[in-house]
């Protein structure tokens, strides 16, 4: 319970806030989702229509996003349904975040095969460059939480920031882009290795190297 | 209709049901936390786990497993026992073992459920998870540690309260059960969702603490704090009622009850009138039984036969006879109950009634309110049209908009649209097969004609399958309304004929609405329990009893004659209503002729035979012929749901609630 976020103060997010209407462009963006679904279900725009807010809130202050209290209610209205039903929502998936966070969102995976792979070294560079989890470092660059698995588990150990993955990271290459996005460049983005270009088997297949012809049936073996 | 076999025992269920409804019918006993009769399937508690042949070979949650042809269930098996108590174990995880300061405890499913199906200990010896209360307004007490997420009460607030307050914020391990950024729960039925609660979660706040279950002695009564007549439990412990919990009675309450018939309680043992008062010199000062009548006798002497008794909205039948019968004996027959000034026609009864019964509105298919805010003037009836809405019925409204908890469209706030109704609202009445139309109090006043002119739009004919359809109703808000207008409390110009006719001697039975204005030249006595605007006017008062302290006869807005018992006694010198009465008769020289209260009740049958026997009176309905035209704005007859009567008005709870969630105080700071 410690960890859930503590909501902003009210007052000033709502002086902040409480005007918040979807942009021209964002409005034909809500028109389409809702066309997406039949009438009566307007509920399931919930997801992309947070999303959407929370996309533009960030596009305001120039950071990742996040979702005030009134634009949560804007979208409940936008639906027409109750608060809480929005509220219930939002605060169910960690990619809505409840507090301000900074331009870059650093989602460090700490699940078990990146951790194997060495997850550890990636939130040690993250804390060579001063970032704490569950803060946003000072210039409001960074904002750092660890999460559990982006099912990048195959070019483990990975961080996901803002919409892109890196992978294959280490010590080193998880500074380089950090720098890089503290200097407002767009590093590579997918996995780090040289030579690799998505998640295929580095070097030789280790297993199912060739094609099996017999049928061998193990099921009397058990 | 699918059978099946439970534990062996052949059952046959209706199409639709489910597994843990074939095992009740088999006569197992399923344990649940999440699965309530009257609320949506959740399926998320995993306490109802059976085994199920043809199946996975893994036990399965009963109450949401549709019943099949040839299943085989089992609830005695090893494989549903270990399930039970791994459930069991895992609830209780998280679960704060204070049952000895828990207000739960003694009435607690969890509780039950872990010493009928537990294991008896835990393996558990983590730190437990703890979670902050949450404020959730004057009704609501919560220590959400004890939380096990059945989501009953947030079913609640969405599909019978119709208000989504409630909600489950966070997610795993953290989700707790929250209001929307802890703001008060606003529904009138709040109390509801702590009769739901499984757990010590949310506990009734006004009484926190104040008693244990096993320590309360039960009396079934009938609520009067609006003339639906729910069916309720008065809880007392020694001379004092602790709490009413609503019993189930299918054609009435269901099994809610709102908050004004929960917790008005801790007003009857404040503000009681326990001695009798005589006022003398402009002040009215204690005085005794005796000195009481005397001064009585003395005006009834001077007044002769200019005698009226007014009575008011709480009273049972038998007051209101042996009153009658009082007035009658000393030479009158100006009766009235309608003490706001309502002066409809009561020539039949049937055309003031709620005819449809309350059960029956589920079948409408088209409802028409007019000026009704039904939310507060029967809030259990208003379930019942979101029933109904549930269905597929299509509600239109005249009156001032306001939120009734559901979707409404209003037609506008004017009576002159009864008679030229947009296509639309009318269209949908002439098409539907149960068309129901509700008259509201306020619509009484000045839209009688017009609405009864109505009432044959609202009428279908028998047919092969279904009886005949009467849907015209009539929202009373008194207990005591029907059954003083079946024991002739109306005048025909309603109380303004009563002031008119100028009584030397008033008998205001429990009357507070009244305009005491009228009544300046008349001798005033007052028989009642609390001390408001009726005793502030009166030359005398006579302590009386509330409707928890005497056995009554009530009559509910569909007619329907319901009996309630006494649960404590009156306090100090108060008496029951008719023994005050009676006494009274016998000192004024005209005793009635009763003397006990089944004597009384004998004759009271005698003379309206349907106050004699329990369930509808069943009027037949022929609505007299009056002026169909109406116009104007109309109101509606509550204006604060929380403080209708001299007892909310008396309540410490009910002040809290009108001024939190009427007035929109805010009380959240000051909570703990």
């Amino acid at each position: 319970m410690a960890d859930a976020p503590q909501l902003p103060d009210d007052a000033e997010t709502r002086a902040r806030w409480g005007n918040f209407a979807w942009t021209p462009e964002n409005a034909v963006k809500a028109q389409e989702i809702m066309g997406r679904y039949p009438a009566g279900r307007q509920l399931s725009c919930s997801i992309p229509y947070l999303d959407l807010a929370q996309r533009q809130v960030g596009a305001e202050t120039n950071t990742q996003g996040w979702l005030p209290i009134p634009v949560i209610e804007f979208v409940a209205r936008e639906i027409g349904v109750p608060y809480i039903r929005i509220f219930e929502v939002a605060t169910f998936y960690t990619m809505f975040n409840l507090v301000p966070v900074g331009r870059y969102h650093v989602q460090v995976c700490g699940t078990t095969p990146c951790m194997l792979r060495g997850s550890d070294d990636v939130m040690a560079a993250c804390k060579a460059r001063g970032l704490k989890k569950g803060h946003t470092t000072e210039d409001g660059l960074f904002t750092l939480t660890e999460v559990e698995c982006m099912g990048n588990c195959s070019s483990a150990p990975m961080v996901q920031i803002n919409d892109d993955n890196f992978e294959d990271l280490d010590y080193d290459r998880t500074l380089v882009i950090l720098d890089a996005l503290a200097r407002g460049e767009s590093p590579k983005t997918g996995t780090q290795e040289p030579g690799r270009h998505t998640v295929e088997p580095l070097g030789e297949p280790t297993n199912l190297a060739a094609m099996e012809t017999g049928n061998h049936d193990y099921r009397g073996e058990w | 209709m699918p059978k099946l076999t439970v534990d062996g025992i052949e059952v046959e269920v209706p199409a639709g049901a489910t597994v843990l409804q074939a095992c009740e019918a088999a006569g197992k006993e399923i344990p649940r936390f999440c699965y309530h009769e009257r609320l949506s399937i959740a399926g998320n508690c995993r306490m109802c786990l059976v085994e199920v042949k043809p199946g996975p070979p893994k036990p399965q949650a009963s109450c949401a497993l549709p019943a099949a042809d040839n299943q085989e269930i089992r609830t005695d098996s090893p494989m549903v026992k270990a399930a039970r108590e791994g459930v069991m174990e895992f609830l209780l995880i998280n679960h704060p073992l204070d049952c000895p300061i828990c207000d739960q405890g003694g009435e607690c499913d969890l509780q039950d459920q872990s010493v009928a199906y537990g294991r008896g200990h835990s393996r558990y010896t983590e730190n437990k998870r703890a979670v902050t209360e949450k404020y959730m307004g004057p009704i609501i007490k919560t220590i959400m540690t004890r939380c096990i997420q059945c989501t009953r009460c947030v079913r609640f607030g969405e599909e019978v309260a119709g208000v989504e307050d409630i909600g489950a914020i966070y997610r795993g391990e953290n989700m707790q059960i929250t209001t929307y950024l802890e703001k008060a729960f606003k529904s009138e039925l709040s109390g509801n969702a702590v009769d739901l609660c499984p757990v010590g979660a949310l506990t009734h706040k006004p009484v926190a603490f104040e008693y244990r279950s096993w320590e309360l002695k039960k009396n079934l009564s009938i609520d009067v704090m609006d003339a639906v007549g729910t069916n309720i439990r008065l809880d007392s412990r020694g001379r004092q009622v602790m709490r009413v919990l609503p019993r189930i009675n299918e054609d009435v309450n269901e099994e809610w009850a709102h908050d004004k018939t929960r917790y008005h309680v801790d007003a009857l043992v404040r503000r009681r009138l326990d001695k009798p008062y005589v006022r003398k010199d402009g002040k009215l000062v204690e005085a005794s039984w005796d000195e009481a009548f005397d001064a009585i006798a003395v005006a009834a002497k001077k007044a002769g036969s200019s005698v009226a008794a007014i009575a008011g909205d709480l009273l049972d039948c038998e007051t209101m006879y042996a009153a009658k019968a009082l007035v009658k004996a000393l030479g009158s027959d100006l009766l009235e109950g309608r003490q706001t000034g309502l002066a409809y026609d009561v020539s039949n009864l049937g055309s003031v009634a709620f005819n449809t019964t309350i059960a029956g509105i589920e079948d409408a298919d088209a409802i028409l309110l007019v000026g009704s805010n039904l939310r507060f003037e029967a809030p259990l009836i208003n379930t019942r049209v979101r029933k109904a809405i549930k269905k597929g019925a299509k509600v239109f409204a005249i009156g001032e908009e306001t939120d009734l908890t559901y979707k409404v469209e209003w037609l506008g706030n004017d009576l002159s649209i009864l008679g030229k109704l947009p296509d639309r609202a009318a269209e949908a009445i002439d098409a539907a097969k149960k068309p129901v139309l509700i008259v509201g109090p306020g619509a009484l006043k000045a839209g009688q004609g017009a609405t009864l002119a109505m009432a044959s739009a609202f009428q279908r004919a028998a047919t092969e399958t279904e009886g005949a359809w009467n849907g015209f109703n009539v929202v009373h808000t008194a207990a005591a309304r029907m059954g003083g207008l079946m024991l002739g409390y109306a005048q025909k110009g309603g109380i303004a004929d009563i002031v008119a006719a100028a009584p030397k001697l008033t008998f205001f039975l429990g009357a507070d609405e009244v305009n005491f204005e009228g009544f300046k030249d008349s001798f005033k006595v007052y028989v009642g329990h609390h001390g408001d605007q009726g005793a502030h006017h009166a030359d005398v008062i006579l302590p009386g009893a509330t409707y928890a302290e005497k056995p009554g006869t009530y009559v509910n807005l569909e007619g329907r004659v319901q009996r309630a018992d006494r649960a404590v006694f009156a306090p100090g010198d108060a008496r029951e209503d008719w023994t005050i009465l009676r006494a009274l008769s016998d000192r004024l020289g005209h005793t009635l002729p009763f003397d006990s209260f089944e004597q009384l009740r004998a004759e009271m049958a005698n003379e309206v035979p349907a106050l004699g026997r329990e369930g509808l009176a069943g009027y037949d309905f022929s609505p007299p012929k009056l002026a169909a035209t109406a116009s104007g704005p109309v109101g509606y007859a509550v204006a604060d749901f929380y403080l209708t009567n001299a007892i909310c008005r008396a309540s410490p709870t009910m002040q809290r609630c009108s001024a939190e969630l009427i007035h929109g105080e805010d009380f959240a700071e000051a909570a703990e």
